[in-house]
This record gives C-alpha cells, structure tokens and sequence, in this order.
C-alpha cells in the first residue's frame, strides 16, 4: 500500500504547485510594493506626471498610466459589447447547428493570435485606417487600442455568453412560446434576461482581458502618459509602461519598484474582475 | 409589443444580427488574410535558415525559430507532467474539502493573471531571487506557471469524461487506486488531455509579455548552448522588428514573414489540437 500512498502523495503535491505559484506572485509583488512605500512614502500616490527617469526629481504618479488603461479598457469593452452580445445571441438562438458548430470555433480562434500579430496588424493596418478616417497626425492613438483590444475581447464575451444563452432551461422558452410569444420576443423577454448574470460575468471576464493586455496595446496607443478622456489622444497603459520600461531599470532602484506598484495594482484589478465574475458564473450556474 | 410579432421586424432582425455575427468573422479572416498575402512573399529558404544580420534588419530569422522551440520545448517538460499530475489529484482523489476549493480558487486565479504581471513575477522570482538569469529556463518556468491553469482544467475535464463505471469495475476486481487509474482512466482519458495542453501550449509559444523580462534577446545571432542562455524568440522579434528598428518601413516583408511564420506556428498546434479532439472524441463514445 505504500506504493499508493506514495503516488497520492505525489499528485496532491503537483496539484499543490498552483497555490503555490499563487501565493509567490502575491508575495513578490506586494514586498516589492511595499518597499517602495516604505522608500518613498506615499506623496506621490496623488502626483498626476509619471517621470521615472530625470536628473531633478523623479516622480512615480501611477494616475496617468491607471487613466490610460481605464479610458482604453472602456472604449474597447463599449465596442466589444454589441457586437459580442449579436453574435452569442445569433450563435445560440438563430444559427442552426451546423452553422453553430462552423462558428463558435472561429471565433474562438481569434484568442489563438498571438497579441503581438493582432499588435503588429494594429500598427500596420488599423492605425493608418484611423488616421485617414479621422484627419488625425497620427493613427496610435487611444481608439486605435480600444479598437484592437474589442477584437480580443470578443471571443471572450462571444464564448461564455454564448454558454450562459444555452444553459437557459428550455421549459422557459417553450412556455413563452406557448402562450403566443414570437421567437424573437421570447430571445429578447425570456432567454436574454435569464442569462443576463452569465453575460455580464461574461463582459467582466472579457474586461480582464482587455486590461491585462500588454503587446497589442503597446504598439498602437502612442505610449504617452497624460491624462486625458479623449479617445483620440495617445496614452499609455500601464501594461505597456511595465512592458516598456522595465528592461533598463537597475535592479532594486526605485523605478524598478514603482514597476513592480504598477503590477500589482494591475493584479489586484483583475483579481477582483475575476472573482465577482466567477462568483456570478457559480452562483447561477453557468460556469 | 407588436413590433416584435411582425414577421417582417423579426427577419430584419435576425438579419442585422446575423451581419454582425458574420462582421467578426470577416474580420478575423482579414487579419489571416493580410498576413498571409503580405508574408508569404518574405517566406523562403534563407529567411528561415539564415541569421539575422544589422540587428536583424536584414538576414533571416533561424535563432529565433530555435528559441521559439526550445521555449516551448522546456516549458512543455516542466507544465505538462506538472498539469496532468495536478489533474489527476483533483479528478480522481480529492475529496469536496476546503483545500480542493482552494486548489481551485489557485488555478481560477492564475488563469486571469494578466501575463505582463507573469513577466514580473518570473522577473522577481526566477530571473533574480533564483539567480537563474535571463534565461531559457527562467522564461519556460515563467510560461509552465502561465499554462498550468490550462493544462489542469482541460486534463481534468478528460479525467472525468471516462465514465465510472470503468473504474468501479476496476476496482471491484480487485485493482488497487493506482492500478485502476493507470489501466482503465489513463488509457481513455490521454488523448483529452494532451488536446487540451496543446491548445495552452500553442498560446504560450505566441505571447511576448512574459519572456520579454524573463529570457528574449533583442538581437542574438547564434543558437543557445545550454538552457541558461538567452535566446530570440518569434514574437519578440516580431516585436522588435516592427517598433524597434529605425527604418520600420523598409523591413516590413521580413516583419510580415516573421508575423506569418509565428502564425503558422500558433494556429498549427490549436488546428491540430481541434483536429485530434474531434477525431478521439468519435473514437470513445461512452
């Protein structure tokens, strides 16, 4: 029987690697955040210019780069969302099953592109487009971002709302039918609503997506750290600040933490989108 | 509501939704397309077995297809016994405590780590804590961490798919836990699981975020000797090929050639996962 216990033990302790993995993320970036506190203090929490590098003063105000990933994430959510919501709907409601099972993995296929393809594209394709459309002196811009980062998002949204449409009992639609209700008034009164918390714990999920993206987001927006709600500004978000940033940082300096702030509160961002998401999805049962 | 029972409104209807549905996939198709038509003019022998020359200006892209490869190779030896062992703990032993929904609050919240934060934990932990460097084994474990989530979910989702009554019937002969896993839920359940880790695997050879602390070489024209080199990797080199390089407009076939080869890579390994999933899941119908 030792021989049993043994290979127990070995699965419980690879099964266990993912609480630790966890825990370490936690752990590094919040000591690293911390550190920086305890350096600088929390002065520049409230500063509203990021200037890492400068021979006066440096300073750390994370809110241009919060700004620069929320009005981008917005935007790019706002688009997303028609357009996801038509096909999930489409998809589980109106295609028929042939149909359904050509589309669902298509657009599934789009999360399978690498980020920095569909950035490369960005800049290539959609950032001159944007220009011209617009009039604009340059194409990377926060729109041309959002407008990448909705393409991301909608395989997502597509997906799991798709799953939360479906997971509808069908005893709803049938009664809704039978009481003289047309198709498309059962889909817009019966089936929409009873999923709605799977859609929007959908949305959320797609929204973590969308913040946490670095490459695509990276390439296009223009990289400059103001804050502005202007889509048509170019700002910087602050997956591309880490991104950008950190590989001229000395190791242990104060920017090197500050990165490390930036992180963490980008984790803790989508941590919680996450978990509210999930919550939702288990409490109705559509995970 | 009238508006709604009349015929005509309700295939109006059915039609904006179906153009819209259709926009997506016209535009992903676009995308392929694009870089399909621009990047196989660059695609030749030199450019995939040659070395980058002038920063990788000019020349071929060979270092970082090997790179690629071994990164994936690497990370692939680390995620997928780790991921398949963790699967089988949580399919076939755990019991409904409060440690399995903490495993599993682990994994939920790994999946939606933002993969930037992956390269600065790989950064903290693997690059400088564990002095590993930048280096190919500091990037393959920071992507092992990145695709466990993956693995464990679509491995289990396999584990489970084997009906029980096979292993009652194991175990009612007489065969000890082990014994009933290895012979009558393993056989049935590999192919799942393997699909399933393909598909993470084939994500994970495309992202730049997490290898570009961890291990990726702006420019590095020579192969790797051990797994405590640098290396270049595919969407790094995409990466700086398209932003980095002072005259972006005159390497755009090599950046197309480069875009179309990590395509081919990435989109590959998830067909041929698909392809395998559908063809095992006709093979065992319970």
């Amino acid at each position: 029987m030792w021989k049993d216990r043994l290979i127990k033990a070995i699965f419980f302790w690879a099964a266990s690697t993912s609480i630790l993995v966890v825990a370490c993320i936690f752990f590094f970036m919040g000591k690293e955040t911390v550190q920086f506190f305890q350096e600088k203090g929390f002065s520049d929490l409230w500063e509203i210019r990021w200037v890492p590098v400068s021979f006066q003063k440096q300073l750390f105000g994370i809110l241009p780069l919060v700004t620069g990933s929320l009005l981008v994430t917005i935007l790019a959510t706002l688009i997303a969302l028609p357009f996801s919501i038509c096909g999930a709907v489409y998809i589980s409601e109106v295609a028929g099953k042939t149909e359904r099972e050509i589309l669902k993995p298509f657009i599934e296929l789009l999360t399978g592109i690498p980020s920095v393809v569909i950035g490369f594209f960005g800049l290539v394709v959609l950032a001159p487009l944007v220009k011209n459309t617009f009039n604009l002196p340059t194409g990377q811009i926060a729109l041309t971002g959002a407008l990448l980062l909705a393409l991301m998002a909608v395989p997502t949204i597509v997906s799991i709302s798709e799953d939360a449409l479906r997971s509808v009992p069908r005893s709803y639609k049938e009664v809704s039918l039978a009481i003289g209700a047309s198709k498309l008034q059962t889909i817009l009164r019966v089936t929409i609503p009873a999923a709605l918390p799977g859609i929007i714990a959908a949305v959320m999920l797609g929204m973590g997506r969308v913040i946490g993206e670095t490459m695509a987001v990276m390439m296009v927006t223009g990289n400059s750290a103001i804050i502005t709600a202007s889509p048509f500004e170019s700002v910087r978000t602050m997956t591309a600040t880490i991104a950008a940033e950190m590989g001229e940082v000395p190791f242990g300096s104060l920017h090197y933490r500050a990165l490390f702030v930036v992180g963490f509160v980008l984790l803790v961002a989508t941590f919680i989108l996450n978990m509210v998401a999930q919550r939702v999805l288990k409490k109705y049962r559509m995970a | 509501m009238t508006g709604l029972k009349n015929r005509k409104v309700e295939t109006a209807i059915y039609w904006l939704m179906r153009g819209v549905t259709y926009f997506i996939v016209l535009v992903i198709a676009y995308i392929v397309f694009d870089i399909l038509k621009n990047g196989l003019p660059a695609i030749s022998w030199k450019f995939l077995s040659g070395y980058p020359r002038r920063s990788g200006s000019e020349g071929g892209i060979f270092p970082a297809i090997v790179g690629t490869f071994y990164l994936v190779t690497v990370t692939i030896i680390i995620a997928l016994p780790l991921g398949m062992a963790a699967a089988i703990y949580l399919s076939e032993y755990a019991k409904q405590d409060r440690y399995t929904r903490l495993i599993r609050l682990a994994i939920i919240t790994l999946s939606g780590v933002p993969s930037i934060v992956f390269g600065l934990f790989g950064l903290g932990v693997f690059v400088l804590f564990l002095h590993f460097g930048a280096s190919i084994l500091a990037g393959s474990l920071t992507l092992a961490s990145m695709i466990l989530p993956t693995i464990i979910v679509s491995s289990e989702e396999a584990l489970r798919a084997v009906p029980q009554s096979l292993r009652e019937g194991s175990i009612a002969l007489g065969a000890t836990k082990w014994e009933t896993i290895y012979k009558n839920v393993l056989p049935y359940s590999i192919p799942g699981m393997l699909t399933g880790s393909i598909l993470g695997i084939g994500r994970a050879a495309g992202e730049t975020a997490p290898i570009l602390l961890t291990v990726a070489a702006f420019y590095l024209p020579r192969l790797p000797h051990s797994i405590f080199d640098q290396v270049m990797a595919l969407p790094y080199h995409l990466y700086v090929l398209a932003t980095q390089l002072p005259d972006v407009e005159k390497v755009r076939p090599l950046q197309y050639g480069t875009a179309l080869v990590l395509l081919c890579l990435v989109l590959g390994m998830s067909l041929t996962a698909i392809v395998m999933r559908s063809y095992f899941r006709k093979k065992y119908r319970w």
